[in-house]
């Protein structure tokens, strides 16, 4: 017996490809703002600060017509794109994973920012005074006491790109097979008469892959957080 | 030989310190506040002066004048803190050689065994930095400044988190570390029993100021740079050598131009070289050689000078051959007994005031 039905299974790793996608792509700048928001006062912090916050209390609609408007074939950072680099993001897979980077980067970039900030700046002067460059200190001692944070904060983005509905639909549409992830085809599935046992199977796909993801972020800022706490 | 000439803003705070010393180890004091850090913090080069230049051994690692200013990890100098900032993620074994992996293979000159040994650290490599005691923790930070193989190597109040036993303990290690390794250090301290231990030399830092340079035995006899904070420790400094031990009485007998000295049993050798600190509290004088009494210690003197009254004492500074002992007598021990410049007098010291732990 087939658990899942070919549309069904398309829907999932859609899914999965489009959270996986936006964490890992948002993750190195993520870890960038977080550290300058964390360690540096400059000019424009504040605003710098609400900006990244921005998609946190802008309802998700608005931030998918704000990338339609800037992102589309014809919008101003759209068309670039497409005719300087071949890259379209407008009713494609990739729109669907920028809108998910965006709406889950307030949440990454908090949780990042969190574990950094708690990090005794002077172990990093201490680490310069050994010989590390800016560079060498910062991927030796900041990212590895960061880790707790950016495990956490990359649970964080995944989760939401996982949940990420209202700038999705608005900027990609949902189209099979391209953009229809696993919260656009169960609100699609409960708009269809007989759709409400597909909508509940998926739903149940959707509460088990968030209980892996949160199980599999447990596990790992158990195994990295200070392993050297554990070790006697 | 360490040249420093620096001025710096911090806040409301003005440092404008000039020094230049050559000694193996130089003492930086002065009481909290005084600026001591901010100093070292200039050498190791965090936070950069307003102006002027700071050389280490000939290498110019400042000079506003020729903008020059290298990165705290290019100077070379090995830095530890008063707390011991190991790096929670890493095991003691990957702490110490945080500094030597960054250092090229020619560059080195301190090998990880030598260190490992020096500083009792075979048994801890293993250990993560949490579970370390803090004398332990403060080993293993000047065990990775010194694996960086560093020029010079700066030590910021590296006793001031830990109890007697723990500061005696690292205080030890240090020592070994001055007579193995012969790399200069500067050791900061508002603890004059630190300094009068370890250092060679000693620059006295005051509200920002240097306010004396000089070799440790004159500086710290000098009482004008005494803050009251620990007059109640006054004391002077005697440069010795072990001449006897007796086994018997457990006691050793120590040779100084002024004659000489007993002391509980000391764990050295005939001929080395020790430093002992006698507190003026601790110093009686007779007139004549006093008989029948249990005072191992008599030793013939003259009154070089008698200090102000502070209080119902006073301190009475003694030449014994080319040094000096301070005693602090009561003032009316010194009418009653008529104690005035150039009389000849008589130091008296128990032996077991003298102890070179202290």
């Amino acid at each position: 017996m087939q658990v899942f039905g070919a549309h069904e299974f398309q829907i999932i790793a859609l899914s999965l490809r489009v959270a996986l996608v936006s964490m890992a792509c948002s993750l190195p700048l993520a870890i960038l703002v977080a550290y300058a928001l964390a360690r540096y006062d400059f000019p424009g912090k504040m605003l710098a600060d609400a900006i990244v916050h921005l998609p946190l209390v802008l309802p998700p609609v608005v931030v998918g017509f704000a990338l339609l408007v800037l992102f589309g074939r014809h919008g101003p950072i759209g068309s670039v794109l497409d005719q300087w680099f071949g890259i379209v993001f407008a009713f494609r897979w990739t729109g669907a994973a920028l809108a998910s980077a965006i709406m889950g980067f307030p949440l990454m970039v908090r949780a990042i920012r969190l574990s950094m900030a708690a990090i005794d700046p002077r172990l990093e002067i201490a680490a310069r005074t050994l010989g590390g460059s800016r560079l060498w200190v910062f991927a030796s001692i900041t990212l590895p006491l960061a880790l707790p944070g950016i495990i956490t904060g990359s649970l964080l983005s995944f989760a939401r790109g996982l949940g990420e509905f209202g700038a999705t639909i608005t900027f990609v549409s949902s189209i099979p097979g391209e953009t229809e992830t696993l919260p656009l085809a169960i609100y699609t599935f409960t708009q269809v008469p007989g759709g409400d046992a597909y909508a509940l199977r998926l739903s149940i796909v959707a509460v088990v892959l968030s209980l892996v993801a949160l199980a599999a972020s447990e596990w790992l800022t158990r195994r990295f957080a200070t392993p050297a706490d554990d070790r006697r | 030989m360490i040249d420093v000439d620096i001025e710096q803003q911090l806040g409301a705070f003005a440092l404008a310190v000039r020094f230049a010393v050559d000694a193996p180890i130089v003492g930086l004091f002065g009481a909290s506040g005084a600026g001591k850090t901010s100093v070292v913090n200039a050498i190791a080069g965090i936070g950069k002066p307003g102006r002027g230049s700071i050389s280490v051994n000939g290498t110019l690692l400042f000079d506003s004048a020729q903008r020059i200013n290298l990165p705290p990890d290019k100077r070379r100098v090995g830095y530890v803190f008063q707390d011991a900032l190991l790096f929670p993620h890493l095991d003691v074994q990957r702490n110490l050689l945080y500094g030597q992996r960054l250092c090229p293979p020619t560059d080195r000159f301190i090998d990880p065994a030598r260190i490992v040994a020096l500083l009792g650290l075979d048994g801890l490599l293993r250990r993560g930095t949490v579970t370390l005691s803090g004398g332990e923790r403060q080993r293993v930070a000047i065990g990775r400044a010194l694996l960086a193989q560093p020029r010079i190597l700066l030590m910021d109040e590296p006793l001031v988190a830990l109890d007697a036993p723990r500061k005696d303990e690292v205080l030890d290690y240090i020592e070994r570390l001055r007579d193995d390794l012969r790399i200069p250090m500067v050791y900061v301290s508002h603890s004059r029993s630190e300094i009068a231990r370890l250092a060679d030399a000693v620059v006295v830092l005051t509200h920002g100021r240097c306010t004396a340079v000089g070799d440790a035995e004159s500086i710290l006899n000098d009482p004008a740079l005494t803050s009251p904070a620990d007059r109640y420790d006054d004391s002077s400094l005697i440069e010795a050598r072990v001449a006897a031990h007796d086994p018997a009485d457990r006691l050793t007998t120590l040779v100084f131009d002024g004659g000489q000295l007993l002391v509980p049993l000391l764990d050295a050798l005939p001929r080395d070289r020790v430093r002992i600190r006698i507190r003026a509290r601790d110093v009686s004088l007779a007139i004549g050689r006093p008989i029948d009494i249990s005072i191992l210690n008599v030793l013939p003197g003259i009154v070089a000078s008698v200090g102000a009254r502070t209080g119902p004492s006073v301190d009475v500074r003694i030449a014994v051959g080319n040094g000096a002992l301070t005693a602090r007598i009561t003032h009316r021990s010194l009418r009653e007994l008529d104690i005035e410049q150039g009389l000849h007098v008589h130091a008296l010291v128990k032996a077991v005031s003298l102890d070179l732990r202290d």
